[in-house]
């Protein structure tokens, strides 16, 4: 049981299918197969302990992955837009290593312990090599993937992906060479993100071709999609937002875009009325929102195509509450709501997600965060419905206690985000005599918009209750997010102190 | 033999490949009439024609009581069998691609 079986099969179901578009250059199943053997040689023989890619996408990433998996060495790949300190002490971790840089930033790293390779040498190296099969490691207990939390909440964590998490993850949700083969996925999340590693791995094993896109610019995207004709993408929602600006500002006519298929979307918190937008702007595709993380191997719950539609325009408040839903567990997912004491909660009662099943890790190499009978407490906060449609409310760390109520910033953000006048919202605790904590809001306002503290607060009360009224708003020109599109409130909670 | 999840298997009749999902204990596990081989032995035996209706790579084969689990990962001529049951493909719940 090896990821890189599913790189296998694929060449040898269909090798000349092209597998691969990066900036007009392709490689068909075989050639990514036969670049994949000829560096698991070359990682098998350096003696390197892992592998890690310190780049934007291209060919070298699927060949590292696949490549170091065949030889039994753990990918790593780490976030190019660290800065040189945060970069040292992560690579500090993985000693020695084989590092597969930018080709112009090969120099910067000739000190560390290990090898270091540019991006086009290393791939050249391949070229010229010659043709060897090489005899993967079979040992699904074997770690494929060592990724590095985004560290929002402190030193970043070695999450460990083994093989017969990620294997349990891919069969459990893909149907072998279930693409047919004009299909083409745009991969534009970055290589270090769990959804850049899984598009992958899901999409090779679909036999579904994958177009990369090195960094993201939404006029980029969408020109890619037309010239390449791409049927599937996976976005984070900030990459939506700006899509869809695009679209209505006529930057780019929808039109063009006859080609998509289906979009799916997670890593962060949807906006509503973002959606609601693309739904309305892109009626022929499909959506889909997934909810996973690092450590369950990407995707645990899905809210599917059909639920999106029918909860678009439908009548019941209930269905159409749906939309702002991150779906159902996956069939071999089990997922269970619990409060801080690790009891079990009922239906719409909120709670931290628990989750368990066979693509679930949980584990870091400081320590395994797996509790009795394999459940992973996420830190994520939500609840269930009677249907299973599970909603998220943020981080269990972000949960306000004020007064000894919890509050979820969520309550105050979806009513926020229905108004007009804004673009953008965010609320964090901030510390305070009387409640022990108390709210405070971020608030980005649309041009024009003509909101006041005054009318925010109004508005807040008269939807929910006075204690959801926060004590202090700062107007700001954006909230920070991170490039996964994760909102960093601990950069926003560190304004008002 | 031991049979272990992630343990591959080659068919002696025919170019067929297996890998083991879910495991059962037993020796009974024939393609093509014949039983399946660790990568490494070699032999090649005659196939038993009855047993010739063929496996798909990327198809997953079970028993009835799914006690048993195997994915074909190279297609050939044989069919797989297990104590004389003939195996089934079992259907990957369609899911809307999510990455």
């Amino acid at each position: 049981m090896n990821i890189a079986l599913f790189l296998q099969m694929a060449a040898e179901a269909c090798p000349d299918r092209v597998a691969l578009t990066h900036e007009g250059i392709h490689y068909s199943y075989a050639a990514l197969y036969e670049a994949a053997n000829k560096a698991a040689h070359r990682f098998s023989s350096s003696d390197c302990e892992f592998v890690s890619v310190l780049d934007v996408s291209s060919p070298a990433v699927p060949i590292s992955l696949m490549g170091a998996a065949m030889a039994g060495i753990p990918y790593v790949p780490l976030n190019y837009r660290l800065s040189e300190q945060q970069l040292g002490d992560l690579l500090d971790r993985i000693k020695p290593v084989f590092l597969i840089v930018d080709d112009f930033k090969a120099a910067e790293f000739s000190d560390i312990e290990g090898l270091v390779e540019g991006r086009q040498t290393f791939l050249t190296s391949l070229e010229l090599a010659p043709v060897e099969h090489f005899s993967c490691i079979e040992d699904p207990s074997a770690v494929a993937i060592q990724l590095f939390t985004s560290g929002t909440t402190g030193t970043p964590k070695a999450a460990l992906l083994r093989h017969e998490h990620l294997v349990s993850y891919i069969l459990g949700s893909v149907e072998f060479m279930g693409a047919a083969e004009e299909q083409a996925t745009l991969v534009s999340v970055p290589p270090y993100h769990i959804a850049g590693i899984s598009a992958v791995m899901s999409s090779i094993y679909a036999c579904r071709r994958i177009v990369q896109l090195s960094n993201f610019q939404a006029l980029e995207w969408l020109n890619l999609c037309s010239h390449e004709q791409v049927t599937n993408a996976f976005v984070v929602p900030t990459m939506m937002t700006r899509i869809i600006d695009e679209i209505e500002n006529n930057n780019f006519s929808a039109d063009a875009l006859g080609s998509l298929i289906a979009i799916a979307y997670g890593g962060g918190k949807m906006p509503l009325p973002v959606i609601e937008q693309a739904l309305d702007l892109l009626p022929a595709v499909s959506f889909t929102n997934a909810y996973g993380l690092t450590e369950t191997s990407s995707t645990v719950t899905l809210l599917g195509p059909d639920d999106h539609r029918e909860a678009v325009n439908h009548d019941d408040s209930s269905i159409r509450s749906r939309l702002a839903s991150v779906g159902k567990a996956l069939p071999s997912i089990e997922i269970e709501i619990r409060d801080e004491h690790g009891r079990k909660l009922e239906h719409h009662e909120a709670g931290e997600i628990y989750v368990r099943g066979p693509q679930v890790s949980g584990e870091y190499l400081e320590r395994n965060a797996l509790i009795e009978d394999g459940w992973f407490p996420t830190r994520d906060a939500g609840y269930m419905d009677e249907h299973g449609y599970l909603y998220l409310s943020g981080r269990a760390d972000d949960v306000i206690v004020r007064g000894g109520e919890n509050i979820s910033p969520a309550e105050i953000e979806d009513i926020l985000f229905l108004n007009s006048g804004i673009s953008d919202v965010a609320a964090v605790a901030i510390p305070s005599q009387q409640w022990g904590e108390a709210i405070a809001l971020a608030v980005v306002l649309k041009p024009k918009a003509d909101l006041t503290a005054e009318s925010i607060n109004a508005l807040i009360r008269s939807k929910l209750r006075s204690s959801r009224v926060p004590e202090v708003i700062h107007f700001v020109e954006e909230l920070p997010y991170n490039e996964a599109g994760k909102l960093l409130r601990r950069v926003i909670k560190s304004w008002f102190s | 033999m031991e049979l272990k999840p992630g343990l591959r298997l080659r068919s002696a009749v025919c170019d067929a490949e297996v890998m083991v999902i879910k495991a059962a204990a037993g020796d009974g596990l024939t393609c093509g009439g014949e039983s399946l081989l660790e990568q490494a032995q070699d032999a090649k035996a005659a196939a038993n024609p009855e047993h010739m209706h063929g496996c798909v790579i990327g198809k997953r084969y079970v028993n009835e009581a799914e006690t048993i689990e195997l994915l074909c990962i190279k297609s050939g001529e044989g069919s797989l069998y297990y104590n004389s049951d003939e195996l089934m493909t079992k259907d990957t719940k369609k899911l809307p691609s999510s990455d």
